[in-house]
Order: structure tokens, then sequence, then C-alpha cells
């Protein structure tokens, strides 16, 4: 557990650091984080524009664009994208929430921590992609087993970390506002969950990479839809570029969630030292 | 950030409707006794204090001095022996006492004035808790600093911060564990003028926890000298205030309590 805890820590203040550099060098510093992207894509062009790799291994980007303009007005790519999105919100949504909820209450009540913890401490060590054949003997392939894996995958990290925030609560504020006359509940309020937020988006932020990974893997084996499919299907057809197209996709929609908890964060983290303009 | 303190607040803390009156609250002690495990902090421990009195407890570390005041908050509860408040039944201690601590134990996540709306208790939600929260910043001198996170305060600012949450409630007794431990002379020497105009003001019942004997005679009109959990001198404090700082008589009586905790060393050492 601690480990876990340990390593989305340190990835954490290693963010806070960029971010710090960020704001210093302005608009400067936004161009500098695509430079290398940027670069990445130009070098890749001009290989398979000058026959260096072949189409078949790797389609020039131009190609991929291409690709993605046809199934974008076939309506394919949305339709799959749009799925994808909602499998992975409604599995965040599930299992983030159980984890969430057990989380604080494990880190408040002994009981509840004595009743569930060292039950979970074992589930946790089982890699939760090791039950894709159970999964698929219970619900088949249809939304109940994509469901069932990203809501066990995100629980983990989400659950660990409302823990750990709820656990490392300053003691002296519990008392001062005990001593000051607050009941639980505004207790609850004031105390007990603002200060463990920062551990709790650090679990989110965990959580948003295994979701993803849990949802490609799933819908490469089981699924009718979804982008993890459109790639699967076009490995059949030898279609490349639709392939190299999917996993950008996924590149984009990761960036795009760990963006979207960044900003979460910063505005309700922003009396944090860490996050405060310079 | 300037905020405007609201003139029906003012007279919250305006000393013409407040110096007929005393606020404070007489405490008497008997026989109170706190162990943690073997070890015995306080044991027969007797006290009283009259209405609107400032009392220094002085002694050395583990003499029973923050287990004291943590009896008197409500915090933690004695193995026997009693406390009351003048005419106010026991059970109403959290309400009429607040302690101040060593550190300013403001929630970081919360603006100045919100940390200071702390201190009101279960009525921080009714109508006008914002106004009594600024009029009680204004009283510390943070008026302006009402917006401002915890974090961006210097060290004295975040007591005197502490300060306003513990009186916002207008508390009859106070109780201040070495508030002022941790600031650098100047600051301090500023609080401990803040701490007398404050206490001049609202007349509540002090009873300060401290180290340090200049303190506990700049302050105080009686100074009991704590040791083995027990009362060992009750010295009155009879200089005319404001007091000045280093005067002769002042050094006398420094003088005297030091060579008492000093003798009380030695005879320990022997």
């Amino acid at each position: 557990m601690t480990e876990l805890v340990v390593r989305a820590a340190d990835t954490q203040s290693g963010a806070t650091r960029a971010w710090a550099r960020f704001d210093l060098s302005g608009s400067a510093g936004e161009f500098t984080v695509w430079l290398v992207p940027a670069l990445i894509i130009v070098s890749w062009q001009a290989a398979c524009s000058l026959g260096l790799v072949a189409d078949s291994v790797m389609p020039s980007p131009a190609a991929v664009l291409a690709a993605g303009r046809h199934l974008t007005v076939s309506g394919e790519l949305p339709r799959n994208v749009g799925i994808s999105f909602l499998r992975a919100i409604a599995g965040l949504a599930v299992g983030g929430g159980i984890g969430f909820t057990l989380g604080l209450a494990n880190g408040w009540s002994k009981i509840s921590d004595r009743i569930t913890d060292s039950t979970l401490q074992m589930i946790r060590n089982v890699p939760h992609l090791a039950l894709i054949p159970l999964v698929i003997l219970w619900f088949g392939i249809d939304e109940g087993a994509k469901l069932f894996l990203v809501a066990l995958g995100v629980f983990f990290p989400i659950y660990i970390n409302t823990l750990h925030g709820v656990r490392t609560i300053d003691t002296q504020l519990i008392e001062m506002a005990e001593s000051y006359g607050m009941d639980s509940r505004a207790l609850f309020r004031h105390v007990v969950l603002p200060g463990a937020l920062p551990s709790i988006f650090v679990g989110l932020r965990y959580a948003l990479g295994i979701m993803w990974l849990t949802l490609i893997v799933a819908e490469t084996i089981a699924a009718q839809s979804g982008v993890g499919y459109m790639a699967m299907q076009a490995r059949e057809f030898m279609q490349t570029d639709v392939v190299v197209l999917s996993i950008l996709i996924y590149a984009l929609l990761g960036k795009l969630a760990d963006t979207t908890a960044r900003a979460l964060e910063r505005a309700s983290l922003s009396w944090h030292p860490a996050f405060q303009k310079k | 950030m300037t905020v405007q303190v609201p003139v029906s607040a003012w007279s919250v803390f305006d000393p013409e409707s407040r110096a007929s009156r005393v606020t404070g609250t007489s405490v008497t002690v008997r026989g109170l006794a706190k162990s943690f495990g073997e070890t015995r902090v306080l044991h027969g421990l007797d006290l009283r204090a009259a209405a609107g009195q400032f009392l220094a407890v002085v002694g050395r570390s583990g003499c029973g001095k923050s287990t004291l005041l943590r009896l008197l908050a409500g915090i933690d509860q004695p193995d026997t022996g009693r406390i009351s408040f003048g005419d106010y039944p026991a059970a109403q201690a959290r309400e009429l006492a607040r302690l101040m601590f060593q550190e300013p134990r403001l929630l970081p996540w919360a603006s100045v004035l919100a940390n200071v709306e702390v201190g009101l208790g279960p009525e921080r939600g009714a109508a006008g808790a914002r106004e009594r929260a600024l009029a009680a910043l204004y009283s510390v001198g943070l008026a302006d600093r009402a917006g401002d996170w915890p974090s961006v305060l210097s060290g004295g600012q975040k007591q005197r911060v502490a300060l306003a949450r513990a009186l916002v409630s207008r508390p009859c007794l106070l109780a201040l564990d070495e508030p002022l431990g941790a600031l650098d002379a100047l600051t301090r020497i500023e609080m401990q003028q803040l701490l007398e105009a404050v206490w001049q003001k609202e007349r509540f019942t002090a009873i300060l926890v401290t180290h340090d004997v200049v303190e506990a005679v700049m302050l105080a009109d009686r100074i009991l000298l704590l040791e083995h959990g027990a009362v060992a001198r009750d010295i009155s404090v009879d200089l005319p205030r404001p007091r000045q700082r280093g005067s002769a008589a002042a050094g006398r009586l420094e003088e005297r309590i030091l060579r008492h905790l000093l003798r009380a060393d030695r005879r320990e050492a022997q």
C-alpha cells in the first residue's frame, strides 16, 4: 500500500514542480511542452515520405490523418470514441465512488477498517486483468464486463489514497476543531475532507491511467464497439493507419483526462502553497 | 483586499460599552488529579481565580501546566477533582472556555476570515457570524488580511488570527498554552501588548501557561508556580499597568521567581 502511495505522491510532486516552471515561463513555456511531440511527428512524416519505413509497418501521419477524416465522415469514429468515453466515465464513477466512500469510512472509523480493510488488501494483490476469463464467463462480452473491470481497476488507487489522506490529517487540527465546538458533520466537511483532498487527487490521477489501460485491454479482447474494437477490426483487414489512429486517440483521451484532473486539482487546492501563483 | 468593518460590529469590541461589567468568570479548581498511564501529572491541584483576573502559571517542563489547561478547556477529563466556572453549570465548559494552543493550528484550506469563524463553534453559520469574525480580526489588527490564505502569513500574524479565533465567541475564560513561545523576541513583545490590550477591553479571565518569567510578570495579576503537579507558590503581582518593561520592581519580582524555580531544581537534583 505504502509503495503505491509513495509512487503516486512522487509523480504529483514532480508534476507540481513542472507547473511552477510553467507559470513562470508563460506562453514560451506552453510552446516548449509541445516542441518534442511536434519534432517526433515531423521526423515520422519525413521517414515515411522518404520511403525509409514501409506503409504497412508504419503509415505516415498524413495517412493516419486521412483515415481519421474518413472515419469521422462515416460516423464510425465519433460513435466508437463516444462509447469508449462513456464506458470509462461509468467505470470511474462506480469504482471511484465506492473506493472514495470506503476510504473515508475506513480512515475515519476503526470498526469499519477492521471489518473491510484486510479483505480489500487481499483482493488488491490480484491483478484485476487476471479476472478477464472469469468476467467473460460471468458477463459475456456486454457492457457489464467492461464496467466491472474498469470499476475494479480504479477502485484501489482511489481507495488507498483516500484512506491515506484521511489517516494523515493533522490530529492537532482535529483536536482544535473539537475543542472549538465542531460537531462531527462540520468536522468532516471543514477539516477531514479538505485535509484529505490533496491525497485524493493523487489517487484520482493514478486511477485515470488505470482506467484507460483497463478499457483498452477489455475492448481489444471482448467488445463489439469502442476504440479498442475499432483497432482490432482494422488489424483483421491490415489497416495499419486505423490501428495507429486508435492508439493516438487513446493517448489524446488520456491526456484530456489528466488535464481535466489537474485543472480540478488546481481549482480546489488553491490554498495549497504548491498551487499558489508566485 | 480592504474590508469594511460594519459599524454595528464595532460595539462588540468597543471599550466604552464593555468597561463597566466583567465578562470573565471565576474559576475554582479543587483536588484536581490526572495520570497518563503510570505518570501522575497532576495530583491534588487547587486553584482559584477571580472573575476577570489574569493568572500566569509558571513551572518547568513536565510540571503539568499544559495538562491543567486541557482540563480547564474540557479537552481532557480529570481522574478526580472538580472544576467550576462561577455560577455556570459544569457542562458548559466547552462554550465558556477557549484554549489558545502553542501552535496557531489554523486550517490551511480556509481563509483567514473562515478560520476566525471556526471560533464561533455551533454559531458558525448563524446570521452576523461574518461580521463578528471581521470585528475580531479588526481587534487584532488583521482585518485587511481577511481574504488571505494562512500560508502567506508570518508566524506572529498566524498567532494573532488564532487569538481572534479564540476571542470571537467572547469566552469567559481564555486559556493560553504558551502561545508566544515560538515567536521571535520583538513579535513576542508586540503580542504581549496586544494580549494585554484585548484582555483589558474584554475583561475575560485569562490563564496563561508560560516558561518565560518576564512575560508572566509583564502580564499577570497573579503568578502560580507549579511543581510536581501542584501549586507550590502563589505570588501576586502588584505592579501598576501599563507596566514598565525592565523596571526595577519587575526585575526584583522576576529574580524572586527564578530563584524559587532554580531552588526547586536543586532540591530535585539532590
